[in-house]
């Protein structure tokens, strides 16, 4: 039996790495990947602490937490390809007006 | 008993004629205007008159309550109007010469400029006057002190397109504003003392307790004179009233003679409960009045404009009134109003007739010898004259008579008021008729007006009749009938007014004092027996001291034409100092008007204004745009910065809160 504090420290670690990485990388399609990995590092935590408490919500709030994640990345996808369309970058740094 | 009286029409029907003529009078043909301005001041007549006829079966006071006006806490004002004997002849007075004027206003101001205005505004203050004199509490009776005010404002800057008049019309408002200021005082020690403002609350409160003597009566009733010396052109404030004169005649005649300016004698009259309770207060109202009296007498006699030398008349006989209050006489300076009111109004009239036939010519230099041209004006004046000299049998020997024997008979003060009125009955006899001389008597000197012009002549200030009517050859002519109507009834008035108030000791009932005693109290109706030979005595030396002045005028205007000129050079600083009317409006200007003028652009509007409330207001928004200019540089566009601020915001938050931020809370 792994205990439940492994599984909380590599939740940790995974969203610290989305965090540095959604503050270092440069690229849009590389800052959406991070916030995904965010997304999932919170996941694991709560499947972890479902099955430390023996109680379910946990597991449900994974699911809506992965139908919330495919709808945004189905938008997000579509705003980055606009966006790549009119300004042939994907550089947020380069991204910074709210205009087109 | 009868049902009601509708007291509420008086007032109101004047108001309606001002709505009409005030909001559609532009568009409505000239006669209709007309119609609708004589209409709403003939209907107040002829109810009032009709009110005159059931006075006698009424139980007075008799009191209207139109509804509550202010009721807060324990505090509670009503539109309330009230009859009494006092109210009843300020009514008819009010009304009565009211309407004439209105009339007599129809012809003079024919060819003027905005006449539906003119008649708008003359119907709002006769609703503003008669809801003065009708009001039953001090609150309703501040309403019409201050509309008579706005009404004399408006109206004294008739011509507001000329400089002068509309200078003259704030001189008034701004002066009386200071009266009222004590007027306001004296109502909130009432309120702060007795609890109410309505006159039978505060009276009988004062009837309750015969030890209040003094201290805040005393307070009450000097503010209350502070008001009165405002409106009725009293020392120290009478500055306004000789300037009023840039105002058409019939408003001079009407508001600054008749009824508006003998408000403060009403009010005192009206409140003299109070004043009977402060001896001091009471003698300041004499030896103001007793001062005013003289001298605005004085200035009148060196006068040259014929309207000015009326309004320091008005302002002497005002004088007569307060000395008549001063020494608890109310009802003979009631008596001396009602007869005021007649001959004042007709002299102004006269003198409006006579520079209506001279197309706008107010000075008397250049006047004369119109006895012949415009004879009916000629005599109507000639019994406005005998009138206020006091020659019997006219209305102003009577009243006039009353108030100096009244004030001979109170007291050791009272023979040095007497003293003053005598001598003034003799200015007043002079100026009089050294108006008449120069104006109707001898031979025209309108030619050598055309040399004078040329030099320093600058007295044409007149109404501006004399731009119109220049543009075509102007002959001195008769007034028209609508004008010389009113004078005539006036004339009638001032003639026989007198006889309301006959004393005994002349064989007659004193009727009018008889009447207002159930208002006014009888305490110095001193019965005839031992005073009879004074009091005629008195009346004959006052006669006397009038034919003193007749003949004074006779000799130098007459027999020795040369010598008036002869005497102002050889007494050439009195003469400067009478002329310019000893200076008052200058050391007002110097002592008072400039230091708050340099007060107000200094240290108000540069320190205070600029500096202060609009440097506040400047440091309040530099600071909220060098907060701002800091604080947009967080907002970039930049998401990899937002982002970073909030997983700063979020580290923080993490910190803290694992550092037991919790535990302080």
């Amino acid at each position: 039996m792994v205990p439940t504090s492994y599984y909380l420290i590599l939740s940790a670690i995974l969203f610290s790495i989305g965090v540095a990485a959604f503050l270092i990388k440069r690229n849009i399609i590389t800052v959406f990947m991070s916030i995904e990995l965010m997304l999932n590092a919170v996941n694991l935590t709560f499947v972890a602490f479902a099955n430390h408490w023996h109680q379910v919500s946990g597991q449900i709030f994974v699911f809506f937490v992965m139908v919330v994640a495919a709808a945004e990345a189905a938008v997000g996808l579509a705003i980055i390809i606009a966006i790549f369309r009119t300004r042939n970058t994907l550089n947020v740094d380069e991204i910074d007006l709210m205009k087109l | 008993m009868i049902g009601s009286l509708h007291l509420w029409l008086i007032p109101l029907v004047p108001f309606a004629g001002f709505l009409v003529n005030g909001l559609i009078g532009r568009k409505l043909p000239k006669a209709f205007a007309t119609a609708v301005a004589l209409i709403a001041t003939l209907i107040p007549f002829l109810h009032v008159v009709k009110i005159w006829f059931q006075f006698p079966s009424l139980t007075v006071p008799y009191v209207e309550n139109l509804g509550t006006w202010i009721w807060t806490g324990s505090f509670h004002a009503d539109f309330a109007l009230q009859l009494d004997q006092l109210t009843m002849i300020m009514l008819l007075v009010v009304t009565g010469v009211g309407f004439l004027i209105h009339i007599y206003s129809v012809g003079y101001m024919a060819h003027e400029e905005g006449y539906w205005r003119f008649f708008a505004y003359l119907n709002l203050f006769m609703f503003f006057m008669l809801t003065l004199v009708l009001s039953e509490n001090f609150l309703l009776m501040f309403v019409g002190w201050e509309g008579v005010g706005l009404a004399s404002y408006l109206l004294i800057g008739f011509y507001f397109l000329r400089d002068s008049a509309a200078k003259a019309g704030i001189k008034a408002f701004v002066v009386n504003r200071i009266g009222d200021f004590g007027f306001l005082i004296a109502l909130f020690l009432l309120i702060a003392h007795f609890g109410t403002l309505s006159y039978s609350g505060v009276f009988s409160q004062i009837a309750q307790h015969p030890e209040l003597q003094g201290g805040v009566l005393t307070a009450i009733a000097l503010f209350l004179l502070l008001g009165a010396t405002g409106k009725s052109a009293q020392i120290p404030l009478y500055v306004w009233l000789p300037d009023a004169m840039e105002g058409p005649t019939p408003v001079s005649a009407l508001i600054h003679a008749a009824t508006m300016v003998t408000a403060g004698v009403y009010m005192v009259s009206r409140t003299h409960i109070i004043f009977d309770r402060s001896p001091f207060a009471l003698s300041m109202v004499a030896i103001i009045g007793a001062a005013t009296c003289f001298f605005a007498a004085t200035i009148g006699i060196v006068q040259t404009d014929i309207k000015r030398v009326l309004a320091y008349s008005t302002v002497s006989q005002l004088g007569y009134m307060f000395l008549a209050c001063g020494v608890a006489a109310y009802s003979s300076a009631i008596f001396h109003l009602v007869t005021h009111a007649f001959f004042k109004a007709l002299l102004f009239l006269a003198a409006g007739s006579v520079i209506h036939s001279l197309g706008g010519e107010q000075d008397m230099r250049v006047m004369g010898g119109l006895r012949k041209k415009i004879p009916i004006t000629f005599w109507t004046m000639t019994a406005a004259v005998f009138a206020i000299c006091g020659f019997p049998p006219f209305a102003g020997f009577f009243s006039k008579d009353d108030i100096l024997y009244r004030a001979f008979i109170s007291g050791s003060l009272g023979k040095v008021l007497w003293f003053v009125g005598w001598v003034t009955a003799g200015l007043t006899s002079f100026y009089m008729f050294r108006l008449w001389y120069l104006t109707f008597l001898g031979e025209s000197r309108a030619e050598s007006h055309e040399l004078a012009e040329h030099g320093a002549a600058v007295h044409a200030r007149s109404d501006s009749k004399l731009v119109i009517e220049t543009e075509h050859p102007h002959s001195v002519h008769e007034s028209p009938w609508v004008m010389l109507g009113p004078l005539v009834v006036l004339a009638i008035l001032a003639t026989i007014g007198g006889f309301l108030g006959v004393p005994a000791a002349m064989g007659g009932h004193d009727e009018i004092g008889h009447f207002l005693d159930p208002v006014l109290g009888s305490g110095a109706h001193a019965p005839g027996g031992e005073s009879t030979g004074l009091e005629l005595g008195l009346s004959a030396s006052a006669v006397l001291i009038g034919l003193v002045g007749l003949l004074v005028v006779h000799i130098l205007y007459k027999v020795k034409p040369e010598l008036p000129q002869k005497l102002a050079t050889q007494f050439h600083a009195l003469y400067a100092l009478l002329l310019n009317k000893y200076w008052v409006d200058q050391i007002y200007g110097t002592l008072i008007v400039t230091p708050l003028l340099l007060i107000s652009r200094y240290l108000l509007k540069g320190l205070i204004d600029r500096g202060v409330i609009d440097g506040a207001g400047f440091a309040a928004g530099a600071t909220a745009q060098g907060f701002g200019a800091i604080v947009q540089r967080v907002q970039s566009g930049n998401i990899r910065s937002y982002a970073g601020w909030l997983a700063l915001g979020a580290a923080v938050l993490l910190i803290v809160s694992y550092f037991g931020f919790t535990a302080h809370f």
